[in-house]
């Protein structure tokens, strides 16, 4: 029986889509220049020209807002890279080669997923200046434990199949079953994995951003405008209001996108009769 | 003339406006056992389920299951449960998943105790214990207290018919009892089966895909194909003289163990089983049947009185 | 059993080590200090080097690592580089915001979403439990400091009637110190009651397609004792894991929630030591949460075995 798309993937894909077309618009046009200041125009509610308002300096909260969304992109897949890129090979090592390797690789693990991303932020901001690489790094850091587990898992069952033993009898080593086996039946899971990293990282960079120890200005972030608006809460409480909304669609959008490929690339979730008929 | 223990009638099971198992008719008398055979994919596990009244979220039956003369699908859901597990029970296929890992198989099998007879610990305890014994686990009172992952196969299939048994029911329903066994475990198994179920004079109701198993056991047969009874009879008669001929494939494709097959060949069915809501319009066995043709586009009604048949072109 | 409790407990101290090695030699690449710090950069070499030495800044990195272990094994924190006060009782002080904080968040969460979430899992059919499910989705991905925000622009701001930051003293008016906790612990209280509903929900989906759930229906428990008696013991496993990870994120959701109401807590005295450079309280701080998070990881694991029987009979 064909399975209809999941709406959460429908939905999911919408937003994700959305924030992306934004991010790549605000790389060629914005309403305004994001970085414009125009004191005299401060503090504004939504109008024709300035459509969300302005901030406390007095640029268009729009412009920032499509601005931000380059930003909040960049920092989700460089961050995610950085976990795949240490993580994948870090799970792939343990599946292989078991025994002690498996063990030293998944308690290292371990103790890395002791570190939330915002501690390891925190203390790198303590040795370098915060910057948009310091937060890039903690967070990247911080996620390499769940793809370690992840491919870790997954690979344990590629191992246990025939076709595994098979091709170590005519030769094929451990570099070429991770490469030709492993890699691309984890496929799946990774790539849901991967989408639920990236709402994880989103939500990360922001917390950090808004405790000053990420992207610094004048680069717009979603997280600073939200604790550059907090001292004119009285005053314009709906700047307040537009990067949290951001946020909250862009993590909402990868999550419902995550939830959707998993219905989508996952059998075993999706309503089963019994076995035998 | 007493009433059938079970009568089925009419039973059909859909997945939203799929059918997925048609029309099916047939009685159990009380003490009678009765296998239903088919492949999978054939209906008859969902055919079980249907009769318990425990067909998955999604799934619908329509038709009449009577036990008792009490209709089971007209049944509110505690009238239901008030007869499963205590006039009416099941045995399922694959024990290591049936049964719950994180209990104790004691407190699993006493529970129908404790919920039907309304036992108190100690003596659902006691009760559980008598039941171990009487499917013959070794070292019944030490059981009580083991996990299933620390049972074998064979064990772990004795404490769920121990289970099912505890309240003797009137009914039992067996999926596939021994097909997750070890060949010299299934013998015991099943001579277990019949023993329990002569003893307690209740019926039984065998879903196997292995023919074997239900000339062993069985005195009626029902062959299953597509959701639809495409044989019925006594097992001497539809084994001995099978009509339809998906039933005579399947007995020849039983490789023999006394002589040379010719060609030296195992005859299979020719063709593979199509999935839930593709078979054909007609007889459903119509694309894999040596002997189809055009009549065959119109489903044909079962046949004759004890040994029936529902195919255009019958093999007698 | 016991051999594998005390196993675990070897690789609890072994990571301990690890992270504590970890956490001073972060903290301790520095390219500025704090002699700079305090003293200002116009200070001469010659300042800079008596203070340095003064505070033990000076000494190689194995021996001030020691020395600060087995001040901490012997409850000795240190004294604030900055401040000079004895860091032990700071960290107590602070407790006395963060903890009810803490805790006030946790007790929220796992109130509203234990029954959300198994009500929206049982129902996971029915309009009740898909509600359940979409509002849970929203709010795992409402940021708990946007949450505080909004939280503050509502009830403070507009509405006036609690506190949008500051603290007062429990000795000193325990009714405006309880009052200034109900905004931060409600944003941070509610959002992760939103992720735990949505961790509690799939569990309880899942283990209703588990074949023995259908057998105990099959023995005439109804749906909800089936679920009851057998369902809930073999969900708590993957619930009791996310709960342990949820900790963490509590944690560290009280750092950023105490910088939005200036709480004057652990985190906020961990933001301020980063930015002094007051080495010796960070290390002190970040050692504390991440020993806590260790702890959690340990006492979940432990609780896998008393769930599970499977565990128990291998390594």
């Amino acid at each position: 029986m064909r399975r209809r798309t999941p709406p959460t993937l429908l939905i999911g894909g919408f937003l994700v889509a959305l924030v992306i077309v934004t991010a790549l618009t605000s790389a060629v046009w914005t309403p305004t220049d994001p970085t414009h200041v125009e004191v005299s125009a401060r503090l504004k509610g939504p109008t024709p020209t300035y459509l969300l308002g302005t901030d406390q300096l007095g640029r268009d909260e729009l412009s920032r807002i499509m601005a931000g969304a380059r930003n909040t992109l960049l920092i989700g897949i460089v961050t995610v890279l950085i976990a795949i890129g240490v993580g994948v090979p870090l799970g792939g090592i343990a599946a292989l080669y078991r025994g002690r390797l498996e063990d030293a690789t998944m308690r290292f693990s371990d103790v890395l997923l002791a570190f939330p991303a915002i501690l390891l932020a925190i203390m790198f901001a303590a040795v370098f200046q915060p910057s948009t690489v310091t937060a890039m790094a903690a967070i990247g850091i911080a996620l390499v434990p769940v793809f370690a587990r992840v491919v870790r898992g997954a690979g344990l069952q590629v191992m246990q199949q025939d076709y595994v033993t098979v091709t170590r009898t005519y030769g094929g080593g451990n570099g070429w079953i991770f490469i030709r086996h492993l890699l691309p039946n984890v496929s799946s899971v990774l790539i849901v994995q991967a989408t639920v990293a990236f709402a994880v990282a989103i939500l990360a960079e922001a917390a950090l951003s808004y405790l000053g120890l990420g992207t610094p200005p004048p680069t717009p972030s979603w997280g600073r405008m939200l604790s550059e608006s907090q001292t004119f809460l009285d005053q314009a409480p709906l700047l307040a209001f537009w990067p949290g909304v951001s946020i909250a669609l862009t993590v909402l959008g990868f999550n419902l996108l995550g939830d959707g490929l998993r219905d989508l690339l996952d059998p075993k979730l999706v309503e089963r009769l019994p076995a035998q008929g | 003339m007493t009433q059938p223990v079970l009568d089925v009638q009419d039973l059909t099971v859909r997945v939203g406006s799929i059918e997925v198992v048609h029309q099916v008719n047939f009685a159990l008398e009380a003490g009678q056992r009765t296998g239903l055979i088919g492949e999978s994919g054939s209906g008859k596990t969902l055919t079980a389920l249907a009769i318990m009244g425990l067909l998955p979220d999604g799934l619908s039956a329509s038709g009449r299951v009577l036990h008792r003369g009490r209709d089971v699908l007209a049944m509110s859901e505690r009238e239901l449960c008030a007869v499963r597990g205590d006039q009416m029970a099941m045995i399922f296929q694959e024990p290591m998943t049936a049964l719950n890992p994180v209990m104790k198989i004691g407190q699993q099998v006493a529970e129908p105790l404790r919920l039907h007879r309304r036992m108190g610990g100690r003596q659902a305890h006691a009760a559980a214990v008598r039941a171990l014994e009487r499917v013959r686990l070794p070292d019944a009172a030490e059981k009580m207290h083991a996990y299933p992952h620390q049972l074998s196969g064979g064990q772990r299939q004795r404490a769920m018919i121990a289970m099912a048994t505890a309240c003797s029911p009137d009914l039992l329903i067996a999926d596939e009892p021994t097909t997750a066994l070890d060949v010299t475990v299934q013998a015991q198994i099943l001579d277990l089966l019949v023993g329990l179920v002569e003893e307690g004079g209740s019926s039984l109701l065998l879903i196997t895909h292995d023919l074997p198993v239900v000339a062993n056991v069985c005195q009626r047969v029902l062959v299953l194909y597509g959701g639809r009874i495409v044989e019925e009879g006594s097992v001497q008669d539809v084994f001995g003289d099978p009509r339809h001929p998906y039933t005579r494939a399947l007995l020849d494709a039983i490789p023999p163990l006394d002589e040379d097959l010719p060609d030296r060949k195992l005859k299979a069915v020719a063709g593979s089983v199509p999935g839930l809501g593709e078979f054909p319009p007609g007889c459903p066995f119509r694309n894999r049947c040596p002997r189809a043709d055009g009549a065959c586009v119109v489903m044909p009604e079962l046949d004759g009185t004890d040994h029936r048949a529902a195919c255009w072109h019958p093999l007698t | 059993m016991a051999v594998q409790i005390v196993v675990q407990l070897g690789w609890l101290v072994v990571s301990l080590v690890a992270a504590s090695v970890l956490v001073f030699t972060v903290t301790n690449i520095l390219p500025g200090d704090v002699a700079e710090v305090i003293l200002g950069t116009s200070a001469t070499p010659e300042a800079l080097e008596t203070l340095r030495h003064q505070l033990g800044l000076d000494q190689p990195g194995w021996m001030r690592y020691l020395q600060w272990v087995g001040g901490m094994l012997h409850s000795d924190f240190g004294t604030s580089l900055l401040s000079h006060s004895a860091v032990g009782p700071l960290i107590v002080q602070k407790l006395a915001v963060s903890g009810p904080l803490a805790l006030t968040s946790a007790v929220l969460a796992l109130a509203l979403a234990l029954p959300l979430g198994v009500l929206a899992g049982v129902n996971y059919r029915c309009p009740a439990g898909t509600l359940i499910s979409v509002v849970s989705l929203v709010g795992i991905a409402v940021p708990a400091f946007w949450a505080g925000l909004l939280l503050a622009t509502v009830f403070a701001i507009q509405l006036k009637i609690l506190p949008a930051g500051g603290f007062v003293d429990w000795s000193a008016n325990p009714l405006a110190a309880a009052r200034a906790l109900v905004l931060p612990s409600l944003a941070l209280g509610l959002v992760q009651a939103a992720v735990l509903t949505r961790y509690i929900r799939s569990a309880i989906v899942e283990v209703q397609r588990e074949d023995f759930i259908r057998t105990a229906r099959a023995k005439g428990l109804t749906r909800w004792q089936a679920l009851h008696h057998h369902g809930f013991r073999y969900a708590a496993i993957p619930v009791v894991t996310i709960l342990g990870v949820q900790l963490t994120g509590l944690l560290v959701g009280a750092v950023v929630i105490e910088n939005v109401f200036v709480l004057p807590g652990l985190g906020r005295l961990l933001f301020q030591s980063v930015g002094n450079r007051d080495l010796i309280v960070v290390q002190d701080l970040v050692m504390l949460l991440t020993a806590v998070v260790l702890v959690v990881n340990f006492v979940v694991d432990l609780s896998y075995r008393l769930l599970d029987p499977r565990i128990r009979s291998t390594a």
